[in-house]
């Protein structure tokens, strides 16, 4: 393998039900920064069937170019065809970098392709910085050991280097209005012995919540809330402060909220303006997702919690006291504000 | 129907504590257990045994000691236990660990493999579908929920906001969410045949048809550069308050923030 003939990052754009993940857009921002240490270009690669309307949004977010596979075969995600149009692209145009979120089907995706291109993947990046050694290689950083520790992976000899980068981690850019770059349609045949699989039934989820991810402040409850019946105070403190509630893993494990609101190491990652931790003690698994938040207030009755470590503000107390006082203390502010 | 387990012994990463002084992690003391998402795999076989019959085996790679895993996993209900072990593995990354395992799967029969969706120290999710790549079977990741009928395997496959039901052909792979079931118990008649009537083949090097140049740290693309443990920011404040006082306290910040 000669490397000097892999140019170039390449951003697998993840796109449902013909809307486009957010993580896509934020490896696009991320894609442009390295590009241009590396003095190369971003391509974004969009698969599905009927998607060519969404590449101006594409330009918008920072892809120099496009590559898109239309195909019927395409509609619904499924592994093989999905990875036999990312195997093609790969071994046609020779990518330095490719970049997937690490999301369910990103984290499907990315192994199978790495697996029939024989190159290296990093799964669950926090970090991706260029090598300033003269190799320009990509480095990787991702935790490990449930977030107890960070490593920083190279794939030095073969390309491309490939990753998959935490969704809510990585900065979108401000969209550039009016952009207009290139569109290349690479016209793939996906035969029958592709599709192996069928999808016979899909089955949303029934959520009214918004994503915690997109968030700007939360209330965030974990095992010291006592039980689910006292998230009711955090949803009281979130609707007065117009957030979201989100969990720590233990509340997860125990049944008493869902898992699409747990944030840390095996949840997701989050980073609002505002985080408040309730009855969380701070695993290093909860602090990995949520440390970069902007303003953590913590309330936790040990007063060794880990939590504090990270907290901006941090108060020694029983949450299911403090709470409802707060909650008022908060309506009457906003009462004040808009009177 | 065969069924192939493939489990990892993994360090209880729940109880891994990091050393204030050193920063390094303190692995002593810290128990290994059979990896969650894979165990979750484990009772979907041994529920398929239960119910229409099936062959059981359990494999897992990993230094000698991961015969103790092998060992609970028989004890669960396991018919045969297959331990992939070699100084020549070592050092391995998912590319060259996935080949190894579809070099040892290749000396079996199988209809449908199971492994868990991902392992807790390394999280990464990425051998399961290497190895049914390597092997040229179709995979099916994130299961929450499986049935078997005939030659058919039909996965209830999750995502962030939606489930996949997926019907898939057997020979294939499906990865386990630990959603997926609660794993029974070991029973006192099951650890005493693992221990006395059962064995664990072992497989090692000389046993699989795979080039040198695909395992071990020779068939690793990725190479870790450096580990360390995270800085995080530094403390804030901390105060002790009553109830109505913490709450004027953390308005008083909200406002010194704008938030309010």
């Amino acid at each position: 393998m000669n490397i000097q003939d892999y140019q170039g990052i390449y951003v697998f754009i993840q796109q449902v039900d013909h809307k486009i993940a957010s993580v896509s857009f934020e490896l696009l921002g991320k894609a442009k920064e390295l590009a241009k240490s590396m003095e190369t270009e971003v391509t974004a690669v969009l698969l599905g069937y009927g998607v060519e309307d969404l590449c101006p949004e594409l330009a918008r977010y920072g892809a120099d170019k496009i590559l898109l596979v239309d195909n019927k075969a395409l509609e619904v995600y499924t592994t093989e065809p999905y990875a036999h149009c990312m195997y093609h692209i790969i071994e046609k145009y020779k990518p330095a970098v490719v970049l997937y979120g690490a999301t369910a089907i990103g984290r499907d995706l990315a192994p199978r392709v790495s697996a029939r291109v024989k190159t290296g993947l990093t799964a669950d990046c926090t970090k991706l910085e260029v090598a300033e050694d003269g190799t320009k290689n990509l480095m990787m950083t991702r935790p490990a050991f449930g977030g107890n520790i960070m490593a920083t992976i190279l794939c030095p000899d073969h390309r491309p280097q490939m990753a998959t980068v935490r969704p809510g981690v990585m900065q979108k850019i401000k969209p550039i209005e009016g952009a207009k770059v290139p569109v290349e349609k690479y016209d793939l045949e996906i035969g029958a012995e592709h599709v192996n699989v069928q999808v016979v039934d899909v089955i949303k989820k029934v959520s009214n919540k918004m994503d915690i991810q997109d968030a700007k402040i939360l209330v965030s409850g974990g095992r010291g809330m006592g039980g689910p019946e006292n998230f009711k105070l955090l949803e009281d403190l979130a609707e007065a402060l117009g957030g979201t509630v989100s969990s720590s893993r233990a509340a997860v494990d125990a049944g008493w909220v869902e898992k699409d609101i747990q944030v840390g190491q095996t949840g997701k990652t989050v980073r609002p303006n505002l985080y408040i931790a309730c009855g969380i003690s701070g695993a290093i698994q909860h602090l990995a997702g949520m440390e970069d938040s902007d303003v953590i207030i913590a309330i936790n009755k040990d007063e060794n919690a880990p939590i504090f470590e990270v907290a901006d503000y941090g108060i020694v107390g029983d949450a299911l006291k403090i709470l409802p006082l707060f909650t008022e203390e908060v309506k009457k502010a906003m009462a004040a504000r808009n009177a | 129907m065969n069924i192939v387990v493939c489990i990892k012994q993994v360090p209880n990463t729940n109880e891994v504590r990091l050393d204030p002084v050193t920063g390094t992690l303190i692995r002593e003391g810290v128990p290994s257990i059979i990896n969650p998402d894979d165990k979750a795999g484990l009772e979907a076989a041994l529920r398929l045994k239960d119910e229409q019959g099936a062959h059981v085996t359990v494999l897992s790679m990993g230094p000698p000691q991961a015969d103790a895993a092998l060992r609970e996993a028989l004890a669960m209900g396991a018919d045969e236990a297959i331990l992939v072990t070699d100084r020549a593995f070592g050092g391995a990354d998912t590319l060259a660990t996935s080949t190894t395992i579809a070099a040892a799967l290749k000396t079996l029969p199988y209809d449908l493999i199971l492994t868990g969706r991902q392992a807790i120290d390394g999280d990464t999710a990425q051998v399961g579908p290497q190895i049914a790549e390597h092997l040229g079977i179709p995979n099916v990741s994130y299961a929450e929920d499986l049935k078997v009928e005939g030659n058919e395997v039909t996965v209830k496959r999750q995502y962030e906001d939606r489930y996949h039901i997926i019907k898939v052909k057997m020979p294939c792979l499906i990865t386990a969410l630990s959603e997926l079931n609660q794993p029974r118990y070991m029973t006192p008649g099951g650890i005493f045949d693992a221990y006395r009537e059962k064995e664990v083949k072992i497989l090692t090097r000389a046993d699989l048809e795979v080039d040198d140049t695909a395992i071990g740290l020779k068939g690793s693309p990725t190479r870790v550069w450096k580990t360390f443990t995270k800085s995080l920011k530094a403390a804030g404040q901390q105060v002790t308050l009553d109830p109505q006082e913490s709450a004027d306290y953390m308005m008083e910040k909200l406002r010194e923030k704008f938030i309010i």
